[in-house]
């Protein structure tokens, strides 16, 4: 039974050896074993820090080129938006408008619907339906959003066209409502799971009470979990600001200052798609807008992040 | 206190022929009693045997659990409880609950115990601060509190929480208190307050209790029901059932043959 040689040692446990032997608690294999796995696991971790690192330089460097030859004021304050055409004009106003329209709309079909189906999920409907729509939600966040953006255009919009007959073919609120139903699902079920780790023995001392299930739910169960559905609105509300396919086929190509939601519209993503598809040449100002124009998204996503962790810090009810 | 005096209590529940079913499983079985009024009742027996069950069919919070099925008769001063006609709502409003773990709402004191007037329509802010201090003293946690009701409730020691949520459940004014095992996460000395202060509370509201201490059911009620396997094997005065229990099984279980 017992083996004294380092090779033996190595196959087999050391169980087989003596324990008062000088090799008894060694194993060459899992020691190396242990110690290259962290140096592996922290290169597979590195490769995603070192993605954004490099988006972070590239967006900048390219960002400041940009403005040495427009003034940051012109950019940020101008109210037209024409650069490929003469007479060029800078002005981001117009794209900051389209893409907080269709991110106004989005979250107004978006919170409230995913919320409400939340609620019906985690307090009201039976285990079978839970598990049955739970998935159907999932699947529906995997659909590609070129389908949906065909959605809007050969669905939504002849039905808004119908009602309002003044509305283009291309109009902001048809891509909104959609880009909306895009991330219900996203909103239903990161809502749902905070609302199902509220614990149960809250809810029964709300029902013990007296309380109504609509009121469980409503003073009870989304205060508890209200960190966890702004978070679920705030990453709502950046999915929907970074949204590109759909609001470049639904919502048109027209950077215009605008109000209304029937109009043609264009957002900043719609128009970085615009430019990189075409045949501007690298290195020009015309090309130096999309690196702008995604840094101003950049800046609007990152400080919409914070606020949502100083939001969720701040309302956070401890169970 | 002219209620004190009162010692002949009044059946103000009445069970009879109670069959409760989870499913398939028959968690109650034919199980007849009386509770009087304003007096404490115990119901003992081993892990399963039904009591928590019994417990909530009396404010029907079995409700919630799918599947549940109930027969014969369970009525509180007359009202059948599982009639077409009771609001589950001010059943339950009349009928307050304290649960195993103390469980207050993520909110301060104050909002503790105004969270169930508020929801019954009180919106007074001088009522309001009436309700918290009157309910407070009740719990005798008043003196320990009053300083600083905006404080979240979860600053309080898990004793002093167990007697927020007693609080919380007197706010609403209700006739019955219902405690399922209200002590068994607390320490001896939170526990010995709990058992004084549902002591005084006895001569206003009618106490039903459910524990898996025998010694708390000898100390603190007045009547006692054995449970064992869905089945209710003796109810008589507490001094009688653990003096001279008149079934073997009950002997059995409080002389720690078993449970």
């Amino acid at each position: 039974m017992q083996s004294d040689t380092p090779q033996a040692n190595r196959k087999v446990l050391n169980t087989s050896t003596s324990i008062t032997s000088p090799n008894a608690f060694k194993n060459n294999r899992v020691s190396v074993m242990n110690k290259m796995m962290p140096i592996i696991l922290f290169l597979c971790a590195s490769v995603s820090i070192l993605t954004t690192i490099g988006i972070v330089v590239t967006l900048f460097s390219e960002t400041i080129q940009f403005f040495q030859k427009i003034p940051v004021l012109e950019f940020l304050f101008g109210t037209k938006w024409s650069p490929l055409i003469t007479p060029k004009s800078f002005g981001v106003l117009p794209l900051l408008n389209g893409t907080l329209m269709i991110t106004l709309i989005a979250c107004l079909v978006a919170i409230p619907l995913g919320l409400a189906s939340a609620i019906y999920l985690s307090e009201y409907a039976p285990k079978k339906v839970r598990s049955a729509v739970k998935p159907v939600l999932e699947v529906l966040a995997g659909v590609p959003t070129i389908v949906y953006g065909y959605f809007a255009l050969s669905f939504i919009t002849p039905l808004i066209r119908d009602i309002f007959p003044g509305a283009g073919v291309f109009n902001a609120l048809s891509a909104g409502i959609v880009v909306g139903i895009m991330i219900i699902p996203m909103v239903c079920s990161l809502s749902e799971d905070a609302m199902s780790s509220v614990p149960r023995a809250l809810r029964d001392g709300a029902y013990a009470l007296g309380a109504t299930r609509l009121e469980v739910a409503l003073k009870i169960v989304v205060p508890a979990a209200f960190s966890g559905i702004v978070a679920s609105a705030v990453l709502a509300f950046s999915r929907a600001i970074g949204e590109t396919m759909i609001v470049t086929v639904a919502a048109g190509a027209t950077p215009t200052l605008t109000g209304n939601p029937l109009d043609s519209i264009q957002t900043m993503t719609a128009y970085i798609v615009q430019v990189s598809l075409g045949d501007t040449p690298h290195g020009t100002v015309e090309y130096g807008t999309i690196f702008a124009v995604g840094m101003t998204l950049f800046v609007i996503t990152f400080l919409l992040n914070i606020l949502a962790q100083y939001v969720a810090r701040k309302f956070r009810e401890e169970y | 206190m002219a209620t004190a005096t009162q010692v002949q209590a009044q059946p103000l529940i009445s069970i009879e022929k109670l069959n409760l079913f989870y499913g398939s499983f028959h968690a109650l079985k034919d199980v007849s009693l009386t509770i009087p009024e304003k007096a404490i009742t115990a119901f003992i027996g081993p892990s399963g045997c039904g009591k928590s069950t019994l417990l909530r069919t009396l404010n029907r919070m079995n409700d919630m659990i799918p599947g549940t099925r109930i027969e014969g008769s369970i009525a509180i001063g007359g009202t059948e409880l599982y009639s077409n006609e009771v609001d589950v709502e001010t059943l339950r409003k009349k009928v307050g609950m304290v649960f195993q773990q103390p469980n207050p709402f993520p909110k301060s004191i104050y909002d503790n115990i105004a969270y169930g007037p508020r929801l019954h329509g009180t919106r007074s802010k001088q009522q309001l601060d009436e309700i918290v201090e009157t309910s407070l003293k009740s719990a005798v946690l008043w003196d320990e509190v009053k300083d600083h009701l905006k404080r979240s409730a979860f600053s309080l020691s898990g004793g002093q929480q167990q007697r927020l949520c007693i609080a919380r459940a007197l706010a609403v004014n209700p006739d019955i208190l219902l405690m399922d095992e209200a002590t068994s996460a607390l320490d001896p000395i939170s526990t010995l307050k709990i058992e004084e202060l549902a002591q005084e509370l006895k001569d206003r509201y009618t106490i039903v209790m459910v524990t898996h201490n025998m010694h708390q059911a000898a100390r603190v009620s007045n009547q006692t029901v054995f449970f064992l396997n869905g089945e209710v094997v003796e109810f008589s005065d507490t001094e009688k059932l653990f003096s001279n229990p008149t079934d073997q099984r009950t002997e059995d279980y409080i002389s720690g043959r078993f449970g």
